[in-house]
């Protein structure tokens, strides 16, 4: 397997001159006044992102957090509840429903794009012809707009007269009633999301693969390794610090799936794919159940803090940085 | 000390533009109060005007203006589909427009929450009696009625003469409209004899044709699973599939129906009067009927109304615009024209015209259908109510549930919305 040259990325040398030497203590006056100036701007500096942060992601946190524990319809005045929304929800069964849809799209999506956006990784990682516009082929579907997306494929996927199917049907094989159908809902969904990111995964993967020594791989040469072994015990090891962000963030963006749904199936039929943020949409805007919805997202909330605390933990376990 | 001044002027500088930002935001809240020279905009939103009528209402609006020209009418007009959602948004938002459509189904809950202001001095005499009740809430007048339409059976006269079969009558049954969708449908062809949504609107109305009842007479419990409801749900299922496409042809999808009757691969309909413009320029003859009966005849009726936002600062120029769309001779004239939705009007000779439109031929039908009309049930929680029947029918229109599970699943669903 050759790897790519690492002068292509031109990853610069660290430099560590830029911070000043501790100062000496005669001027340590000085040196106050300086770290506070210091602290002064690293604050205006933060304000354009913390503004928003605190505007549009904070506030509404706590105050759906505050109407979790009302009654609300939007419109009528709110009616404190205290926690029977949360336990109205945990006792109701489609609440398990919405959260196993969710977890069977991760558990099929997750998989699909990883291994998917690795395999793109390392063959554009070789030196190919067009190797350029490839990357940026694959990477098209990640900055298209999801609606777009989620159309094409309804095309594509269409039971009747979908190329799928129609090129299915030609070699003989089964032709699924896709997203007609409670049993390839889902999958359909899957399908059509691991096929727009898989384009994000191959650049994270592709980054972490040109930053990974060229040295290794000719030691390992020398000492007679196979291509596999190469792969199992270099690559692979020396490329988890990026397994293990795109695994966090795919993740957590799995557990949000919403606007594929939304587009190709609307969470049907039959409820079939109903996922959890689907149903938190329709609470809100079809029912007008805005306190449960608030609920329903602090839940979702909780999860999805559990699932990442774990694998930041587990993390130690499995990731390597070189 | 000098960048620490610096340092200060920056973050005044950046609170003040966090502080414009915020301004932005109350700003679109904010609404127009009337100005000291007596001008007032009234922002309208509605539905009824999407896909192909949107003109039409212009031209009310025009009208409106040039008799009131210190009032100015903002037209907001958003796809049926999304309609709730926005307007439940922009009420809840503060941003509600001053005067706005409902229909019927929705007209309840809007008045019970608050969200409607009283209408003072309504001159009943302009209306038909029952629709101006229709938007009455616990005797407050809360809305006006704005327009009427119902549903009828389109059917396609070429494909009926092509296959040699006896076009409809209005005195049809559910058995005559059967045996000519299996006759008409020709599979091969991608020719389907019949198409009727499985949803909640087609449902109350079959049920109210076997001669069932969707809710007791207290409206406290749903009573559709009955002898009759399970005939109504047969006739809807039975299609599919059938003399019908399914859901894995594409039924249900948006414009799948108008598409496939437009390009002449549709023998019957069961659609709105509000189609006919849509079907001006069709290459083939097609008429319309009655719709079918089973133990006796019933065609559902859609009625829309028209509201002032309890919050507007502008009642009065509102109920003003709302009183012209609603009765003045300049919108029964737009309407009957371009064979939109029907007019309110006390004086039914006034929908006289209406009758001397090209297309249909059988335009009584229309008024026939009206004789037996039945408006569809209505609770607090009406869209869970809607959703939940629709999600059973297609249940069993899939065949993933027997008629029987679906209606008694139905059911259940419905007296647990209404317990709540």
């Amino acid at each position: 397997m050759t790897q790519a040259s690492v002068t292509e990325t031109a990853v610069e040398p660290r430099s560590e001159a830029t911070e000043t030497p501790p100062p000496p203590p005669l001027r340590r006056k000085a040196s106050k006044r300086r770290r506070r100036r210091q602290a002064l701007w690293a604050l205006v500096f933060l304000l354009p992102s913390a503004v928003p942060l605190v505007l549009f992601t904070i506030t509404p946190m706590v105050s759906s957090a505050w109407v979790s524990l009302h009654e609300w319809n939007l419109i009528s005045p709110m009616e404190w509840v205290g926690l029977d929304n949360y336990r109205n929800l945990l006792t109701d069964p489609q609440t398990g429903t919405v959260f196993l849809h969710t977890l069977m799209y991760v558990a099929g999506y997750l998989p699909l794009v990883y291994v998917g956006g690795l395999g793109l990784a390392l063959l554009l990682n070789q030196k190919l012809k067009g190797r350029a516009f490839l990357r940026a082929t694959y990477f098209l579907p990640v900055v298209t707009s999801w609606v777009v997306v989620a159309l094409v494929w309804q095309w594509l996927l269409n039971p009747a007269n979908g190329i799928v199917n129609e090129v299915l049907g030609t070699l003989g094989l089964p032709q699924p009633g896709w997203w007609t159908d409670p049993d390839w809902a889902l999958p359909s969904v899957i399908l059509a999301s691991a096929w727009k990111d898989l384009g994000f995964v191959m650049v994270i993967l592709l980054a972490g693969l040109q930053a990974i020594p060229s040295d290794y791989y000719e030691a390992a040469r020398v000492d007679g390794a196979s291509a596999w072994q190469r792969f199992y015990r270099i690559t692979l090891p020396l490329l988890s610090p990026s397994t293990f962000f795109v695994v966090v963030i795919s993740l957590i963006n799995g557990f949000q799936v919403f606007d594929q749904v939304y587009v190709m199936t609307g969470g049907g039929p039959s409820g079939a794919s109903q996922v959890v943020v689907g149903q938190i949409y329709d609470l809100t805007f079809r029912y007008g159940r805005a306190a449960e919805a608030s609920a329903l997202s602090w839940i979702l909330f909780v999860v999805l803090l559990v699932v990442t605390v774990i694998q930041i933990r587990v993390q130690r376990k499995w990731v390597h940085y070189a | 000390m000098r960048s620490m001044t610096n340092g200060l002027r920056a973050i005044a500088l950046a609170g003040a533009a966090a502080l414009a930002l915020g301004a932005c935001t109350q700003g679109s809240a904010t609404r127009q109060a009337d100005s000291p020279d007596g001008e007032a905009t009234v922002r309208y939103m509605n539905f009824s005007a999407n896909d192909g009528h949107e003109n039409d209402l212009k031209a009310i609006v025009d009208a409106f203006e040039k008799s009131n020209p210190n009032i100015n009418v903002q037209v907001e007009t958003v796809p049926f589909d999304d309609y709730f959602t926005k307007l439940q948004t922009a009420v809840a938002g503060g941003t509600a427009p001053d005067s706005f459509e409902l229909n019927y189904e929705n007209f309840v809950i809007y008045a019970d929450n608050g969200s409607l202001a009283e209408l003072t001095d309504v001159d009943s005499s302009a209306y038909k009696a029952s629709l101006l009740d229709a938007f009455n809430h616990e005797g407050t007048q809360y809305g006006l009625p704005e327009s009427f339409s119902n549903v009828v059976l389109f059917y396609n006269k070429t494909l009926f003469e092509e296959a040699g079969v006896e076009p409809p009558t209005d005195d049809w049954t559910w058995e005559d409209e059967q045996a000519a969708a299996k006759k008409l449908t020709d599979k091969d062809k991608g020719v389907w004899g019949d198409y009727q949504p499985f949803t909640f609107h087609e449902f109350y109305k079959t049920l109210a044709q076997a001669g069932g009842e969707f809710l007791n007479d207290d409206r406290t419990e749903a009573v559709f699973d009955s002898p009759e409801g399970v005939e109504a749900a047969r006739f809807l299922v039975d299609k599919v599939g059938n003399t019908m496409p399914t859901e894995a042809d594409g039924a249900g999808t948006p414009d799948f129906d108008t598409d496939l009757f437009k390009s002449g691969k549709l023998a019957m309909w069961h659609n709105g009067i509000w189609m006919f413009s849509q079907l001006e320029e069709v290459d083939f003859e097609w008429d319309v009927v009655v719709e079918p009966g089973g133990a006796r005849k019933a065609s559902a009726m859609f009625t829309n109304g028209l509201a002032v936002s309890a919050a507007s600062e502008n009642q009065d120029a509102a109920q003003k615009w709302i009183s012209f769309l609603a009765s003045s001779d300049k919108t029964a004239e737009v309407r009957l024209d371009t064979s939109w939705e029907l007019p309110p009007v006390a004086d039914e000779t006034k929908l006289a015209s209406y009758l001397d439109q090209p297309k249909p031929d059988n335009r009584e039908a229309v008024f026939t259908s009206l004789d037996a009309a039945v408006l569809p049930p209505v609770i607090e929680r009406q869209q869970e109510m809607q959703d939940v029947v629709t999600q059973e029918l297609s249940d069993a229109a899939a065949g993933r549930k027997t008629v029987k599970q679906a209606l008694a699943d139905a059911q259940a669903a419905v007296n647990e919305l209404l317990e709540k």
